[in-house]
């Protein structure tokens, strides 16, 4: 990591990436869009509500609509009996993210540092990958060990409940 | 400039709507010089106001008007032509504001039309007045003019000038917030000074007039007033909100702590809260007279326009709500004032022959009651005309005429609620084009309101709008289901009963959970099982009787934790198409918790879909309605395995003993309302109970019976269906996917042979030949189930809804060899589509018809004979139609060999 931060400060004009983890993957969000980190708790599960939906939670005095990253993404339940439906309380972190006056809480399993990335590691994301992915992906960059995805927040938060039903 | 001008714009529509409907009173009252003066100072405002922002055309229009109720005040006749022209003069004033508000400058145009005509009218009275002809000038500066014109007139009005110049207003146009202060507190304390004797009266009344036009500040007239921004109120609203939640936290956590030293400090805070909460929501109340103001002018016109004589009386105009609240119901307010004036009320003549007073009169009353406003629309007219309802309904199809017999006259006003409905016999400009009631009850929903009608013939009709006082702050009830709390709006609580071990039970018909509730039955939905989990079959916990509208249900609920004032936060964007939820709340512990939404629990009672298992049959649901759907009735086979039949067929659903069951020959029987009734298991895998209840299925065709024999009955449900047809087996039409359930949909035609030999009909003659076959059916369910069978049995089948569609498609397709309808339509019957074909002459006329028939009556069988209908089926015998199908080509077969 601190290669990548060498990197980025070498290289002209750089973004900054808070780095968040699910099953392995890690993902880029853009740090303008992150309001918050924190640990999420008393989630309440909405019935009948899209399955990316874990629940509102209370940030603050603000009802906060939480989402699971892994569902988002369709990637499979957690493992080791963690399923989200069982138990959303107790997992991971999550993240602030605002849209349209609203906010919502992107739940994931860890949060990582803060990369300062420049354009030299930056690639399209790779015309391989499924759908859903491409979808919601700004690009990848290549850090020293791994890959890191950027994930573009509108789209990630842009989900209907007819499109959650569709996918 | 621009500030000041907007203020103006506000104030003066705000003067304006008050004048109009204080002319009213004062036609009506026209001795009456509070009202006069009223309205006089509140014209001569705005004329001095638009001389000083430069506006010539409203001035001279305002000068204008205003010198002829100078006339009134000094004896001149207030004449019904002479209000109507004033009262034009202001819609003038009111188009030229709004062209303001929306350019920012004084539209060009010409108003010499009014102006002459208003000078002709004022000078038609009695003295020539000295100060009239000043209106073409533009450039007005405020108190030349006025102090001109006006000091021969009135010592008050000389006051009110002295008032309005002295009050730091419009000159000071930077200090922009108050700028034109409003007038009533200078015009009610100036006199006062002058003289003293004389005023003291009319200073009262003048404070009383004068609490209508405060408008937005709410408050009494001898207060100051200022104007504060909307957004700042509900700004200033949430603030209030959260306050709220943190002590309702911090009070959950001073509970947990006895010992706390927090607790007197906290009780304080608790205190000041609760008042800061009740101020705020203070500000956003006003008097419901708001909304009203337009309704005098309104009705007036429409008595003109109608040529009614109508009177209108308010009361309780003083009654204050939610100002959100008042916006939204402003409109349908006025909308139903302009249908009593329309249709509620009769005209002149007919009242007075009907032996009523002359003039109608419409009452408007607000009241508060409970929680929430009551508001009260009566007229005196003639009622609604229940028959035309009624009628109405069935033909557009909004229920069958069956029903509708049955529904009292209450729920049959209730169509008028429906889109586009309209009974009037001829469309005039005010109503009667069916638009309006359906957006007035949607509009009153959305705020959580509910509207009623009481009418009664000759007498008139009353409807009765409830609405919350708030929106934004609610008492609710806490409860849990299952894992989870929710809050449900006491509004619609009427009561808790406890439920379940040692308390009473809740009893299932047919699946369907009720309680008996005081010698009536409630309908029961659990809770849990609206949102989609699976329910216990024994009920337990309480019951949260529930009123919406007139519809009364229970909802189960496993706990009950007490009430608490809830703010409501909107549900997210993402979360909004949930119709059971109406928003979320914080709790005081720091929980969200959703707001279970009384209307949408409503509609799911209604729709019986409680065991749908989640939202996508919700929305299907939804999407269905307006699709043809059958009513199946749902019940379990041997091995479990769910099968249906069209409820249509079932006659009767029993739960016998088991001993009862007898044995003759071998077949199971039973002693059936003082018959024997076969007894016919639903599929092998069931065998009759030896013991307990066994649950019967009864079908009955005539004087027959028969009893199927059916492991459990577990719903009924209404869908429209897709069957996709089974090919090889007899007792199943097909399958189809109910409630997501895979279901088999049973061929009632295979088990009645079985209980009685002979209903079995002859064999079946399978021919092949490529006939086309009209089938003429109204339900859906039978067109999709019968088309494959037609197919299959060699047919081309072109479908019909109805006989007129029928008749279409027999005169365009001439390859049309056989129909098969059925006789018992909406509309015109089966039988009248073949009288039609009988009567067309050619082809028709010949053409052998099957009829299809839910009963074969005696009368049936010679109404068919009559009009030459080949053969009549029972709706129900698949065999037996492909037997008379092929009974018709044979018959063709041979006529053809002996033509040849």
């Amino acid at each position: 990591m601190k290669a990548a931060n060498a990197n980025g400060a070498e290289t002209g004009p750089t973004e900054d990436f808070v780095t968040v983890h699910v099953d392995g993957v890690l993902f880029g969000l853009a740090i303008e869009r992150v309001h918050d980190v924190f640990v999420p708790s008393g989630v309440t599960p909405v019935p009948l509500a899209p399955p990316e939906i874990v629940g509102l939670l209370n940030l603050r005095g603000r009802v906060v609509t939480a989402l699971c990253l892994r569902r988002r993404l369709g990637m499979a339940p957690a493992a080791g009996g963690r399923d989200e439906a069982a138990g959303p309380n107790d997992r991971g972190m999550a993240i602030g993210l605002e849209q349209g006056g609203e906010t919502f809480a992107l739940i994931v399993d860890g949060v990582g540092e803060v990369l300062k990335l420049g354009g030299d590691t930056r690639e399209n994301a790779p015309i391989n990958l499924d759908a859903r992915w491409r979808d919601l992906t700004v690009c990848v960059h290549r850090l020293e060990s791994r890959l890191l995805v950027i994930l573009d927040v509108d789209a990630l938060l842009n989900f209907g409940a007819r499109g959650a039903e569709a996918a | 400039m621009d500030d000041l001008l907007r203020e103006f714009l506000t104030e003066s529509a705000e003067h304006l709507d008050t004048v109009d409907s204080e002319l009213v009173r004062f036609e009506q009252d026209p001795n009456n010089e509070t009202i006069l003066r009223n309205i006089f100072r509140l014209v001569h405002t705005i004329k001095g106001t638009c001389g000083f922002l430069g506006l010539p055309r409203l001035e001279a229009l305002a000068h204008a008007a205003e010198t002829l109720m100078g006339r009134f005040r000094d004896g001149m006749p207030a004449t019904s032509a002479s209000v109507t022209l004033i009262l034009a003069t202001l819609d003038r004033l009111k188009a030229i504001l709004g062209d303001l508000e929306a350019s920012g400058s004084e539209p060009a145009g010409e108003d010499v039309d009014l102006i002459s005509a208003l000078e002709r009218m004022s000078e038609g009275g009695a003295a020539p007045e000295p100060a009239k002809p000043v209106m073409p000038e533009p450039e007005i500066v405020l108190p030349e003019p006025v102090v001109r014109e006006l000091k021969p007139g009135e010592v008050s009005l000389e006051d009110l000038e002295a008032a309005f110049l002295a009050a730091p207003g419009p000159d000071e146009a930077d200090f922009a917030a108050p700028a034109p202060p409003p007038p009533a507190p200078a015009v009610a304390a100036a006199p006062a000074k002058v003289e003293p004797a004389k005023v003291e009266p009319a200073k009262v009344e003048h404070a009383k007039s004068e609490a209508p036009a405060a408008e937005s500040e709410g408050g009494p007239s001898k207060v100051q007033t200022i104007r504060v921004n909307v957004d700042t109120l509900e700004h200033l609203m949430t603030m209030v909100s959260e306050l709220v939640l943190t002590r309702n936290q911090l009070l959950e956590i001073a509970r947990r702590h006895e010992d706390s030293a927090y607790k007197v400090p906290l009780q304080r805070l608790s205190h000041v809260t609760a008042e800061l909460q009740e101020g705020v929501m203070k500000t956003r109340m006003q008097p419901i007279g708001n909304a009203w103001q337009k309704l005098p002018r309104v009705v007036r016109d429409l008595s003109a326009e109608l040529g009614k004589q109508i009177e209108l009386v308010m009361q309780g105009a003083e009654t204050e709500l939610d100002r959100q609240v008042l916006e939204v119901i402003k409109d349908p307010l006025t909308h139903m004032v302009r249908n009593s004036a329309d249709h509620g009320l009769e005209s002149t003549a007919q009242r007075v022959a009907a032996g009523k007073p002359a003039r109608g009169t419409i009452r408007l009353s607000a009241f508060h009651e409970g929680g929430t406003i009551t508001i009260e629309i009566s007229d005196d007219g003639k009622g609604l005309d229940l028959a035309a309802i009624r009628r109405k309904a069935v033909e557009r199809n909004l229920a069958a005429a069956a029903d509708i017999d049955r529904m009292t006259d209450a729920q049959v006003a209730k169509f008028i609620f429906h889109a586009g409905f309209s009974t009037a016999a001829a469309v005039t400009s005010v109503s009667g084009r069916g638009v309006g009631m359906d957006v007035v009850k949607t509009n009153i929903e959305t705020i959580g309101g509910v509207i009623d009608i009481a009418t009664q013939a000759g007498k008139g009709t009353v409807f009765t709008i409830k609405i919350p006082l708030t929106l934004a702050i609610v008492a609710a009830l806490i409860v849990r289901a299952g894992e989870q709390r929710f809050a449900l709006p006491q509004v619609a609580v009427l009561e808790l009963v406890r439920v379940g071990a040692g308390a009473q039970a809740v009893e299932h018909i047919n699946g369907s959970p009720v309680l008996r509730l005081r010698e009536r039955l409630l309908p029961i939905v659990s809770l849990t099982g609206l949102l989609g989990a699976e329910t216990a079959v024994e009920a337990t916990g309480f019951v949260v009787v529930a009123q919406v509208g007139r519809q009364r249900f229970g909802i189960l609920v496993d706990e009950v934790f007490h009430t608490e004032e809830i703010v409501v936060k909107p549900m997210s964007a993402k979360l909004r198409h949930i119709p059971l939820f109406a928003g979320n709340t914080i709790l005081g512990d720091g929980a969200v918790v959703l707001i279970v939404d009384p209307n949408g629990v409503a509609n799911q009672v209604a729709a019986g879909v409680q065991s749908a298992a989640g939202q996508a049959e919700a929305e299907a649901a939804e999407a269905e309605a307006t699709e043809a759907t059958t009513t199946l009735l749902v019940f379990k086979g041997g091995h479990g395995g769910f099968k249906a039949v069209p409820l249509s067929l079932v006659t009767r659903l029993e739960e016998i003993d088991s001993e009862k069951v007898e044995h003759l020959g071998g077949r199971p029987l039973i002693q059936y309302r003082g018959r024997l009734m076969p007894l016919v298991p639903a599929d092998d895998g069931i065998v009759i109970r030896s013991e307990g209840k066994q649950a019967l299925v009864v079908f009955s065709d005539g004087e027959r019976a028969m009893g199927l024999v059916v492991d459990e009955i577990v719903d009924i449900v209404e869908e429209r269906l897709d069957i996709e047809i089974a090919a090889d087996r007899s007792d199943l039409i097909g399958s189809a996917v109910l409630r997501g359930r895979a279901t088999d949909i049973i061929n009632i035609a295979h088990f009645l042979p079985m209980a009685y030999d002979d209903w079995a009909r002859g064999p079946r003659k399978a021919r092949k030949a490529a006939a086309t076959l009209l089938l003429v059916d109204d339900s859906a369910f039978f067109r999709d189930m019968l088309s494959p069978v037609l197919k299959a049995a060699g047919f081309q089948v072109v479908t019909a809804v109805g006989a007129d569609e029928a008749l279409a498609l027999l005169q365009a397709d001439q390859r049309i060899g056989v129909v098969v309808t059925d006789l018992e339509m909406p509309g015109r019957s089966g039988f009248d589509l073949v009288a039609a074909m009988r009567a067309s002459g050619g082809a028709l006329a010949g053409m052998p018809v099957i009829g299809l028939s839910g009963a074969i009556g005696a009368d049936a069988l010679a109404r068919a004979r009559s009009l030459a209908i080949t053969d009549l089926v029972a709706k129900f015998d698949r065999s037996g139609l492909v037997a008379a199908l092929g009974e018709i080509e044979a018959s063709a077969e041979d006529a053809l060999a002996e033509a040849a």
